[in-house]
């Protein structure tokens, strides 16, 4: 028998009324807008963007707000709102080489050509709070310099590359790229697949993960071939032009990690690699995604998976925060019914061990304990 | 990509167009507006399609230069025009600013009347143009500040 239950419309409302109340907060205090949260916050907006897997800046401001802060549930937003929309096209690939460079850095490379640009980094700040934070004090304009010149900055992989000393991009066999919005993850899963997947998992998740890989759960020796920031054009072939056309630019991470050698009796040993790639100013999320790319690449090289980083069916079923967060929060809405049927399977099993023990101590002549008298009367 | 052809006057003319497209795409909707009244005159903008909110789903490369994958996708904004019973005009941009893609699918329009594209090509194209390259070398020089210039230090004796 299954007995539905109502209730609670009143309780709903009325807290959706206080959240948006708690939300809000302080009303002597000014309204947050989407301006100060775009360019105040604009690293944890970046993040919902890029886990949401929807690049709109002013969006997921607006998202950050609804859920106070809470990214996954602003990312949680952002998917469902994608879902409202119809796709009109894909983007020709992006090309990175051509990137308006705001961070570039390489831990294999001093000389590299282009050079090494910091850009706006917490590295080597002390990471202690600074009390101007308390305030609102002025801020001295950045330093500018005329740059150098104008000359390409290549990505260090297609430098390295010249030489063949390292692993090559792979080839395109122009094929359309899997997509796990239109059809569900299937194993083995193609490296588009994985990309894909790890580009919009959980930062926090793949962090973990490749951390793992270089405490030995995995085999990696990684450095850091290159970081690189920066906005890039994006662009869509129309049939209503009959060319490619920009639709605007999109701020993407981008890093190359280089891994130890591969190699066999044919062909001399190279540098592997893994790829990270993601939407806005994330490096710890494009660090930790190509660790893991380059783990789950473990079967190309003939590398024994044993690690939770080289299992793409472990790694990909469990890196989306909004599914990993639907499934662990739903245990927190009514259970009712399940849960009687857990009584009362426990309570007939506590039933046959009491009858059991019942006849041992009749011949025992003993009491039965206390626990043993439970009659599961709680909650009825 | 470059074929053979890529020199008779309708490449180039869509070259120009692409180009144009391109500018309007990265303007914003007042900049748009005030030009439109400068130049658009009385051309009424009659909507064809749109503007309607939808997505592009953007693509990346494995390694940076491989098979393409797709990295996730982003808000865009497409609309179709015509002007006065004449010319169409086409533009999609990014965000959802209905606007925007209004005029630049006018402005994409009026490009196409050759009485009228030398007067966009100077007053709204180069505008634009000339407004984001400033805009990326100031960000540039901002970075090249960051730049970090080794030197070497001779320990001990040679």
């Amino acid at each position: 028998m299954y007995v539905a239950v109502k209730g609670g419309e009143a309780a709903i409302a009325n807290a959706h009324r206080l959240l948006a109340d708690r939300r809000r907060g302080d009303r002597a205090v000014p309204a947050l807008t989407l301006v100060q949260i775009a360019g105040q916050l604009a690293l944890a907006v970046d993040r919902v963007m890029a886990e949401g897997s929807l690049y709109d800046p002013e969006l997921a401001a607006m998202a950050v707000r609804q859920s106070r802060g809470d990214l996954i549930e602003a990312i949680f937003l952002i998917r469902a709102y994608r879902t409202t929309l119809p796709r009109f096209a894909a983007s020709r690939p992006i090309d990175t080489g051509a990137m308006l460079i705001e961070r570039r850095i390489s831990a294999t490379y001093k000389d590299l050509p282009g050079g090494l640009l910091l850009g706006p980094t917490f590295d080597y700040t002390h990471r202690l709070i600074e009390p101007e934070m308390a305030e609102d004090g002025a801020v001295p304009a950045p330093a500018s310099r005329q740059p150098a010149d104008d000359g390409p900055a290549p990505r260090v992989t297609d430098i390295l590359g010249d030489e063949a000393l390292i692993e090559g991009d792979g080839a395109d066999d122009g094929g359309e790229p899997a997509d796990l919005t239109r059809s569900p993850l299937a194993f083995p899963a193609s490296r588009d697949l994985r990309l894909q997947a790890l580009a919009r998992g959980d930062e926090g998740f793949l962090l973990g993960l490749g951390y793992s890989t270089q405490r030995g759960y995995g085999r990696t020796h990684p450095f850091v071939g290159e970081i690189r920031i920066g906005e890039v054009e994006v662009e869509v072939d129309l049939p209503e032009f009959g060319f490619a056309v920009t639709i605007g630019r999109v701020r993407v991470t981008e890093c190359q990690m280089v891994s130890q050698f591969t190699g066999s009796k044919d062909v001399p040993p190279k540098f592997t690699r893994g790829y990270g790639l993601v939407f806005g100013q994330l490096e710890r999320k494009a660090m930790a995604m190509s660790l893991v790319d380059r783990a789950l690449r473990a079967d190309e090289f003939d590398e024994e998976r044993r690690a939770p980083a080289q299992d793409e069916e472990f790694v990909l079923a469990h890196s989306d925060n909004v599914q990993a967060t639907g499934f662990v929060e739903h245990l927190k809405l009514p259970h009712y019914v399940d849960f009687q049927a857990e009584l009362g399977l426990l309570r007939t099993m506590r039933g046959d061990a009491n009858e059991d023990r019942n006849q041992a101590s009749k011949i025992g002549e003993s009491e039965p304990s206390a626990l043993d008298r439970g009659d599961g009367s709680v909650g009825e | 990509m470059h074929h053979p052809d890529d020199t008779t006057s309708s490449s180039t003319l869509d070259n120009g167009r692409r180009r144009a497209v391109s500018a309007f795409a990265q303007a914003d909707a007042a900049f748009l507006r005030e030009a439109w009244a400068k130049l658009g005159g009385s051309r009424e903008i009659l909507p064809l399609r749109g503007p309607e909110n939808g997505l592009v789903m953007v693509r990346g490369r494995a390694g940076g230069g491989g098979a393409p994958f797709n990295l996730g996708e982003a808000s865009v904004t497409r609309a179709s025009v015509r002007l006065d019973g004449a010319m169409v005009g086409h533009a999609m941009v990014l965000g959802r600013d209905g606007d925007r893609a209004t005029f630049a699918a006018a402005f994409d329009a009026l490009w196409q009347v050759e009485a009228e594209r030398e007067g966009v090509e100077s007053r709204v194209v180069a505008v634009i143009e000339t407004a984001l390259a400033e805009v990326d070398r100031e960000r540039r020089s901002e970075t090249e500040a960051t730049r970090v210039d080794f030197f070497t230090m001779m320990r001990g004796e040679d």
